[in-house]
């Protein structure tokens, strides 16, 4: 079960957080600080997977971007690390040539996606085309 | 509120809208988290929804289905019906060629497989039936996977994961360690770290085949990442076994010296626990220890003390050597505690074969009393020595006495330097000491004797324990200073078994529970076992009476009240009253109300003599008694006799 997933960007801001489980408020920035300084000490030879108290977390960078995603001891940790990609593969379909602007000034709209592809911490959709569905159509809506 | 949403999520799980149903799906799965017993509702439909094509609905389904056997062993036997169906399934998946829709770089929704994979596992774990059906699948993905992207690693990962669990046939198992194997050897760090995962599962039950990947995990240790060198750790840990010890404790150790410092008290653990578990003779283990030790010493357990001291003193020929080269250690570093300890007990000790000189296995080493006495005043003082390092030290000078030629001036002065140190324990021991150099002079070498082996797990006690000659457990005396009497009283707290003079707290390992008894009593009076008492003594008005009680708890405990009641007309002063028993038994006396007992009937002076009897062979009761009285010293020795038969049996 996914417990948390995380966008981070080089400087340890947040761009996008996601809880599939009750974490308070401010513990929440807590939690942040500590994932994030074990994550973005890493290099990209090192490991991607590291062990954090009760779970794993499974970091992927990309450019400027570091998305975390924290996950509990069933999951298998490549499966999510090939999940990672998939959703920015997605972002990247919608956004076309997705950047970190684009997900800062589009908050809503990757909160959409990300729920379309996990639902209560279990990956529910993988296929483009049938999670970008209900956007396009929610686009084609705001425009007329 | 799940409660109330229930049915009506199981109907829209049989709506016609795809998009409906897949949110339906895990909706129930949630619903099951929270409220496991509405399972029942949802475990109709899910035959039923597995006939469908859409993926995501599909990936809902096995999700709940597995949410549902893992909490109710009643729908894992529901559900072991289905596994052929899911085995379809999973075959059309690899089969099918490119399709736009679901692939993942090569593999068709690699997400999906690894859901149905591991729904395999849950169900075919312990089940023969479903396991053998599931044979060929598994061996197909294994082989069919493209293996050069992520996605299919995942696969083969889970797959790998899934032969492991179920009972697989002996050639899948093997497939499966083969993929391991190849997993290891990749450059990827992410494929090494799963890999070094999944063989650290499987080390219990098919130990020889991963114990072939042996050269490759101990490469993965030098790797600088953390994550995987915690886990390459772990597992070379499971692997040591007595073939390959001295291999792979010659790598941890190399480990232990580079590694990250959380790394390191795990690392010394598993070094000393394997060390003993395998040590093929006991001069490498000792010499593991000692390494072990130096590099990592604050880093050990606890009772990696007592476990050397226990293995040093169990290894009569390696006395010398060990001595030797604990005292080139400490000479170099003084900063390690358990080091310092383990040293000093053992310069302590064995110091008449460290000056010797003339040991085969190490190079010849001359050292002088001087040094050695220097080395420990050294450690006494240094600022870095815990307070039991310091006990340690001390006691060491205290034995060296003993086994030094030279003259003893130099160790009495520091010994009395000590007694009046701010650390209590230290001056306790030092104002001990003190006393044992003066006035039971005639017994020291015999209290600080060679210590006898310790049984393994017999005191927990830190402290240094000493010898007794068996002459000193028929003797008790009573010491006379008030100081000497509240050691006494520590003594009894420290289930002492025989007093003799003032020696230093000492614990033998004890014959058993039997002492524990003694000190479990309350030393409140005890329920009254109707002995009558008795009058030993009478002389000039002073009289002697010996009441006995039995507590009903200990069979073996006779507790002796000796009261001094004074009739004449002068005081008795300085009065004193030693006892002694035979062999068998074992005696404690406790400090007396008073030394003096005034005259006229005034308050008796009181003392109470414990003596346990699990022989319970008959009592013998000496008695001594000294004092002053009318101007005149007496001295008086007698045994008490007619004693009640109830005192012993």
């Amino acid at each position: 079960m996914i417990k948390f997933f995380l966008m981070v960007n080089k400087q340890g801001q947040t761009r996008l957080a996601k809880y599939y489980e009750h974490v308070e408020i401010n513990k929440r920035t807590v939690l942040e600080t500590e994932v994030i300084k074990s994550c973005l000490s890493r290099s990209n030879e090192q490991c991607s997977f590291i062990e954090f108290k009760d779970f794993k977390l499974i970091c992927r960078r990309y450019a400027a971007l570091l998305i975390v995603v924290g996950v509990n001891d069933t999951e298998n940790e490549m499966a999510i690390y090939e999940f990672i990609h998939n959703f920015v593969e997605v972002l990247d379909e919608y956004f076309s040539r997705v950047s970190e602007l684009d997900i800062m000034f589009n908050l809503d709209k990757v909160h959409i996606i990300l729920d379309e592809m996990v639902l209560n911490g279990c990956i529910v959709e993988t296929n483009r085309a049938r999670i970008l569905a209900p956007l396009l159509i929610l686009d084609k809506m705001s425009e007329s | 509120m799940c409660r109330d949403l229930a049915t009506e999520v199981e109907k829209l799980l049989l709506q016609p809208g795809s998009y409906v149903r897949k949110k339906a799906v895990l909706t129930a799965v949630h619903m099951i988290r929270k409220v496991p017993e509405l399972s029942n509702i949802f475990l109709p439909p899910c035959a039923q929804l597995l006939h469908e094509r859409h993926h995501g609905i599909l990936l809902g389904t096995v999700t709940l289905i597995t949410e549902l056997c893992e909490r109710s062993p009643a729908a894992l036997k529901h559900f072991r019906k289905v596994v052929p169906q899911l085995v379809q399934i999973l075959q059309t998946l690899v089969t099918t060629g490119y399709s736009v829709e679901h692939s993942i770089s090569g593999v068709s929704d690699p997400f999906l497989q690894v859901q149905i994979l591991r729904l395999l596992r849950i169900l075919g774990r312990n089940h023969e039936e479903s396991s053998e059906v599931m044979n060929d699948l598994l061996a197909q993905v294994a082989t069919n996977t493209d293996t050069s992207r992520n996605a299919g690693n995942a696969v083969l990962f889970e797959t790998v994961l899934t032969i492991m669990d179920i009972r697989s046939a002996a050639g899948l198992r093997v497939l499966a360690v083969n993929i391991l194997g190849r997993f290891l050897l990749n450059n990827d760090k992410n494929i090494r770290y799963v890999a070094l995962t999944s063989l650290l599962r499987m080390v219990q039950s098919d130990h020889s085949a991963v114990q072939r990947h042996r050269p490759t995990v101990v490469e993965c240790l030098r790797e600088p990442d953390a994550s995987l060198s915690r886990r390459a750790l772990e597992l070379s840990l499971a692997l040591v076994n007595s073939s390959n010890v001295r291999a792979m404790t010659q790598e941890l150790q190399s480990f232990l010296e580079s590694c990250l410092p959380d790394l390191r008290a795990d690392c010394a653990s598993g070094i000393l626990l394997a060390a003993e578990r395998f040590a093929p003779t006991k001069r490498w283990h000792i010499d593991t220890i000692l390494r072990v030790l130096t590099t990592a010493g604050t880093h050990v357990r606890d009772d990696a003390v007592a476990n050397l001291t226990q293995l040093i003193g169990g290894a009569q020929e390696l006395h010398a050597y060990s001595v030797r080269r604990l005292y080139s250690a400490l000479a170099e570093d003084i900063s390690q505690q358990p080091l310092v300890q383990v040293a000093a007990w053992c310069i302590g000790e064995y110091g008449d074969l460290l000056l010797e000189g003339g040991c085969e296995e190490t190079e010849p080493l001359q050292v002088e009393e001087e040094k050695v006495l220097a080395l420990l005043e050294k450690v006494l003082q240094s600022h870095m020595s815990l307070p039991a390092t310091r006990g340690y030290a001390l006691t060491a000078l205290m034995k060296l006495s003993t086994r030094l030629r030279g003259d003893n001036n130099r160790i009495r002065q520091v010994v009395s330097i000590y007694g009046s140190c701010v650390d209590v324990e230290l001056q306790q021991r030092a104002v001990e000491y003190n006393t044992l150099f003066r006035k039971y002079d005639h017994m020291r070498a015999a209290i600080l004797e060679k210590m006898p082996l310790v049984e393994r797990g017999g005191t927990p006690d830190e402290e240094a324990k000493e010898s007794k000659e068996a002459q000193l457990s028929e003797a008790a005396l009573v010491p006379t200073e008030p100081q000497a009497s509240k050691l006494l009283d520590l003594l009894d707290l420290l289930d002492g078994t025989f007093e003799a003079a003032q020696p230093p707290p000492a614990l033998e390992p004890s014959p058993g529970g039997t002492l524990v008894h003694l000190l479990d009593l309350p030393c409140a009076s005890p329920a009254p076992a109707s002995i009558p008492d008795l009058r030993v003594f009478e002389r000039e008005g002073l009289q002697l009476n010996l009441s006995f009680v039995r507590p009903p708890g200990t069979p073996a405990l006779l507790l002796i009240t000796v009261t001094a009641v004074n009739t004449s007309g002068a005081d008795v002063t300085h009065f004193v009253c030693q006892a002694a028993v035979p062999k068998s038994f074992h005696l404690q006396l406790q400090a007396p109300s008073g030394d003096t007992v005034p005259a006229q009937g005034g308050l008796p002076v009181t003392q109470l003599l414990r003596i346990l009897n699990p022989n319970k062979a008959p009592l013998r009761l000496k008695l001594r008694l000294t004092y002053n009285h009318f101007g005149q010293s007496v001295q008086e020795i007698f045994e008490v006799n007619n004693l009640p038969m109830e005192t012993w049996q």
